[in-house]
């Protein structure tokens, strides 16, 4: 048992700080995932298993996580940052090293009683490492060359590794939420521009070191009747079942292309199609607002925060979920090419929603602890 | 908020930025919001379509294919139950194990074995596979009792053709056999229907002609499917409608009749009715099972019928050629008439016939002596044909062949028509290039050298004397669903009553007069006298040796070797009504084979099929001739 006492500080008793909890914001979160919930529901044909139930248990798990996560003090995340980042980036090694091979690609540690994904993992920690880094940076350090060196390797690092393993997808969401925060601490516009620039030029020489089943899957993006049986079979289904259902959809339950299995991967990264097909427009909007809510909910976090690291946190954070919302219904509607982002809240799927679940964690310890300034030098912690 | 005074350009810049992420946000979220409104409400017919095409899929229903009958209903080509055993693979644990013990009811070879193995593992595992076939009745309840035991077996019963009288119609009727990429490749828009498993199609025969008619149309069924093509429900269902009924114009008893008067030879038989043309019987021996064609015929069974000397597998009827030899006589007599020839006229007959250097034989060693029209066809009298012939010209005797149906098809039911031929100077000088020769002329008065013709066109040029010189055309489909086919009246050929008479006179002369080279096969009751003609084709050429030494009887040559048997005729003499021509290839002489076979068959038509007696026949009196 943690003594919180000592770690969260003189300012906040617990009691304080469960009542500062917003338990409204969780509310939200938990009526997003009710909706995951009942999607898996129907996808089983009306039953709780095989996921449905699974689903809202971890849930109920990623809400004790979230909850203890936004107890502890924001020094404390400030301080464990690093060695955080550190255990991540030993695992995605780890994976690389004795990773087995599943999905076409090593991706998950068996670490004998839970599988986890260090990518996810890496996600979250790399906020709080990037947060922590130029937390320590004034306005002028930051757009200062040497300064920048350490957070181009805490970003590169576990790209590269991601990239070997290989999962793009999460290599671009890395990249950008690297981004996210660079921009964020004020690092200047040239610099990006640069970097545009730059990845403009290292696009052939990306795109010579893509494996087939990425290049096929950017061609099938730019025009899915190419191979409406082969690759191109998961987007014309996703958007036939999208465009049959209309404004009110075919009712919950009674999406054909969803209960007759013409539509793939539908109880994960499709799930949002399934939505769209039983509960319509109507249902896919109402999700898409529950979404931007969060978003907006987790920006105000980040304005309302007096240290910089909390508020780099929070954009982080409220970032990288906007990047899953973004990739993962912009692919099922066949507006980007099809890559494995799950619906955060929503698609079936462990280290996701648990990861997911302490990012919200980390989100709420910043709200809670707001009003606390951290100095930008070394703290009383250190 | 208060921020602290070095932290506030942080600060400040980062909340400009923050506000500008939020924008990213917003506007990416309104293109979303876009990006449903065009797919869920601006395409959403569309896509609703597209759903509903994946949703919906139509199973075709092949038709049950008509029934094929004789003239009076009796059925000669009909399905039948076929009891089947099927298995789908997914419910059973062990397939290998469900099959071992099907297999103690039902024999499994090894071959079998692998082919439901192979299809197992080409179709989806909640298809139905096809294990076992035509059960017997016992076979097929045992699977029933035993199921509970066999694990995925499901029994079936489906529908197959069946001919009750396989070898009697096997050149009639044709055959149904699996569909071939080529039919297929023919099909174009059928293409789906003919895609069904066990689907059958016409391949010879009534069965190729009237394939579409037979075929019906098939029903289909809507149903549900998911992804995978399994069937969720159905959703509509439209029966087809099935085939149409044929009615052919044979008669089932003289057909078999005749078949078992045929059979063990390679010969061909063909009853006509000489005002309609209606086909009563045609057959061809010997046949082949097309029962067999159905469910694959044997290799080594179907390499046998290739290969057999006797040609089952050739519709000789339609497709064999002989030459007529004196079956021909008639028309060269009816040639002679029109030529201005008095039927009266004798020509002296020594026995042989001399054109430059050549001499020709007649069959009869020591000659005719002096013979008119009348005694010559009675006694097929060579000489007097060989003189005849060279006084008219060929392109006489052409003419009035043509007019009697010979060298031409007529677009009969059955596929595989012959034309046959009719020589002239210009069809040889076209076709190989050489000049017409007078001894060709010679022979052809006896229906020999260039000369040939099929038993059908020689049941057709009966037909045509018998009926007074009308071109009757044969046929064989009286009905197709229920519509009876309208018959064309025929028209006259153009021919005198005279030559008719000395035609019809002579025939009579073979087969009613004493000495007439059929006499002995007449049929004495009365009202049934036949007037026939017989012939006797050769196929060799003997030589002056031979001719001196004493000419070979035909059952010291080989099969091939012997003389084609011939024998036409029509009957009732006094009131025409059936024509009849026989062919028995290497028969041996057309008196000694083919007239008595062609005697009982055409007792048969006349006793199934009475001729009520009738004033007159439209040729006239058919004993105006008798004299002379």
């Amino acid at each position: 048992m943690l003594d919180l006492r000592r770690f969260t500080g003189h300012e906040m008793r617990l009691t304080e700080k469960l009542i500062e909890f917003n338990w409204a914001f969780l509310l939200l979160l938990a009526l997003i995932a009710s909706i995951g919930f009942a999607m898996l529901y129907s996808v089983a044909e009306g039953s709780f298993t095989p996921w449905a139930f699974r689903q809202a248990a971890r849930f109920g798990v990623g809400v004790c996580i979230m909850i203890s996560v936004a107890m502890v003090d924001l020094r404390l995340w400030m301080r464990l940052a690093y060695p955080l980042y550190g255990v991540a980036l030993a695992m995605l090694v780890a994976v690389e090293v004795i990773g087995f091979v599943g999905m076409g690609a090593q991706r998950w540690l068996n670490l004998g009683f839970i599988s986890i994904q260090p990518s996810e993992v890496m996600k979250v920690t790399l906020i709080l490492a990037l947060a922590r880094y130029f937390h320590g940076l004034t306005l002028e350090e930051v757009s200062r060359f040497r300064n920048l060196l350490v957070p181009l390797a805490l970003v590169g690092v576990p790209v590269g590794l991601v990239v070997l393993q290989p999962d793009l997808g999460t290599a671009v969401l890395l990249i950008a939420t690297g981004g996210v925060l660079f921009f964020s601490a004020g690092l200047r516009w040239r610099y990006f521009i640069f970097a545009g620039a730059a990845v403009l030029a290292a696009i052939p020489v990306i795109w010579s070191r893509l494996h087939d089943y990425q290049r096929n899957r950017v061609f099938t993006f730019l025009d899915p009747e190419r191979d409406p049986l082969g690759t191109g079979y998961h987007i014309l289904q996703s958007k036939i079942a999208l465009g049959s259902g209309g404004i009110f959809g075919k009712g919950f339950m009674e999406g054909t292309q969803s209960q007759l299995n013409f539509l793939p991967e539908k109880h994960t990264d499709f799930i949002f199609t399934m939505l769209g097909e039983e509960l319509g427009l109507v249902g896919g909007i109402v999700l898409l607002t529950l979404y931007f809510i969060v978003l907006m909910f987790s920006l105000n976090v980040a304005l309302q925060c007096r240290n910089q690291f909390g508020r780099l946190v929070a954009i982080g954070v409220s970032m990288t979920f906007f990047f899953y919302v973004f990739i993962n219904t912009a692919m099922v509607m066949g507006l980007l090419p099809v890559v494995g982002v799950p619906l955060p809240l929503v698609s079936y799927g462990g280290t996701a929603m648990l990861s997911l679940m302490f990012a919200f964690g980390l989100l709420m310890s910043v709200y809670i602890h707001r009003n606390l300034e951290i100095s930008r030098g070394p703290s009383a912690f250190w | 908020m208060q921020i602290s005074g070095r932290d506030s350009n942080r600060y400040q810049t980062f909340t400009r930025r923050a506000a500008l992420l939020a924008g990213v946000q917003g506007i990416a979220f309104i293109a979303l919001a876009g990006r449903m409104y065009y797919l869920q409400v601006l395409k959403t017919d569309q896509y609703r379509m597209l759903a509903e095409e994946n949703r919906v899929s139509m199973r075709l229903l092949a038709p049950l294919r008509g029934d094929v009958v004789d003239r009076f209903g009796r059925v000669l080509a009909s399905n039948r139950q076929n009891y089947r055993a099927m298995l789908i693979s997914e419910q059973t644990p062990d397939v290998e194990e469900t099959l071992e013990r099907l297999s103690r009811i039902v024999e499994i070879d090894d071959f079998t074995r692998k082919r439901i193995m192979r299809d197992i593992g080409r179709s989806p595992r909640f298809m139905p596979v096809t294990v076992a076939e035509d059960l017997s009745w016992d076979q097929f309840a045992q699977v029933n009792i035993n199921e509970p035991d066999l694990a995925g077996i499901l029994p079936d019963v489906g529908e197959t053709r069946d001919y009750p009288y396989a070898e009697e119609f096997a050149h009639v009727l044709g055959y149904v056999a699996a569909v071939s990429e080529k039919d297929l490749e023919e099909a174009r828009e059928e293409q789906p229907l003919l895609k069904l498993p066990g689907f059958r199609i016409g391949k010879e025969g009534i069965e190729k002609t009237y394939d579409r008619e037979l075929r019906g149309v098939p029903g289909s069924s809507h149903v549900e499917v998911n992804a995978y093509g399994r069937v969720i429900r159905e959703l509509a269902k439209d029966p087809g409608k099935p085939g149409a009924e044929v009615v052919l114009t044979l008669d089932l008893d003289v057909q078999r009749f005749a078949w078992e008067r045929l059979k063990g030879e390679s010969a061909s038989a063909v009853v006509m009715d000489i005002h309609s043309g209606d086909i009563v019987s045609l057959v061809s021996a010997p046949a082949y099972d097309p029962n067999q064609f159905n469910m694959g015929y044997g290799t080594a069974a179907y390499k046998e019928l290739l290969e057999s000397p006797y040609l089952p597998l050739m519709n000789k009827s339609l497709a064999g050629m002989y030459p007529p030899g004196s079956t021909f006589k008639m028309v060269v007599a009816m040639a002679a008439v029109e030529a201005g020839i008095s039927p009266s006229q004798r020509v002296v007959c020594p026995g042989h016939y001399s054109l430059g250097n050549h001499d020709f034989h007649c069959w009869k060693k020591g000659g005719h002596g002096a013979v008119n029209m009348h005694d010559a066809i009675k006694h097929s009298c060579d000489v007097f044909f060989y003189d005849t012939a060279k006084r008219i010209g060929i392109d006489a005797i052409a003419e009035m062949a043509k007019k009697f149906g010979l060298g031409q098809t007529y677009d009969f039911e059955v596929p595989g028509e012959k034309a046959g031929l009719v020589p002239t100077p210009e069809w040889k000088r076209g076709a190989k290039g050489e000049v017409w020769h007078q001894g060709e002329t010679v022979i052809a008065g006896i229906g020999q050298g260039y000369l040939l013709a099929t038993p059908l066109q020689l049941a057709v040029m009966t037909a045509r004397i018998a009926n007074g010189g009308l071109d009757v055309k044969p046929r064989l489909t009286r009905a197709i669903g229920g519509e009876l086919l309208p018959i064309k009246p025929p028209k006259p050929v153009g021919i005198s009553e005279a030559a008719i008479a000395v035609a019809q006179g002579g025939m009579n002369g073979v087969s009613n007069e004493p000495g007439g080279t059929a006499y002995r096969s007449r049929i004495p009751e009365p009202g049934m006298e036949l007037a026939g003609k017989t012939g006797t084709a050769q196929v060799r050429r003997i030589s002056r040796a031979e001719r001196l030494s004493g000419v070979l009887k035909n059952e010291d040559l080989e099969w091939r070797q012997r003389d084609h048997a011939l024998f036409v005729c029509f009957a009732p003499y006094d009131a025409p009504r059936y024509a009849l021509s026989v062919v028995i290839e290497h028969g041996g002489s057309g008196s000694g084979a083919a007239a008595p076979v062609a005697r009982d068959i055409m007792r048969e038509v006349l006793t199934r099929n009475p001729v009520r007696p009738q004033a007159k026949t439209p040729s006239g009196g058919p004993n105006s001739s008798r004299a002379g």
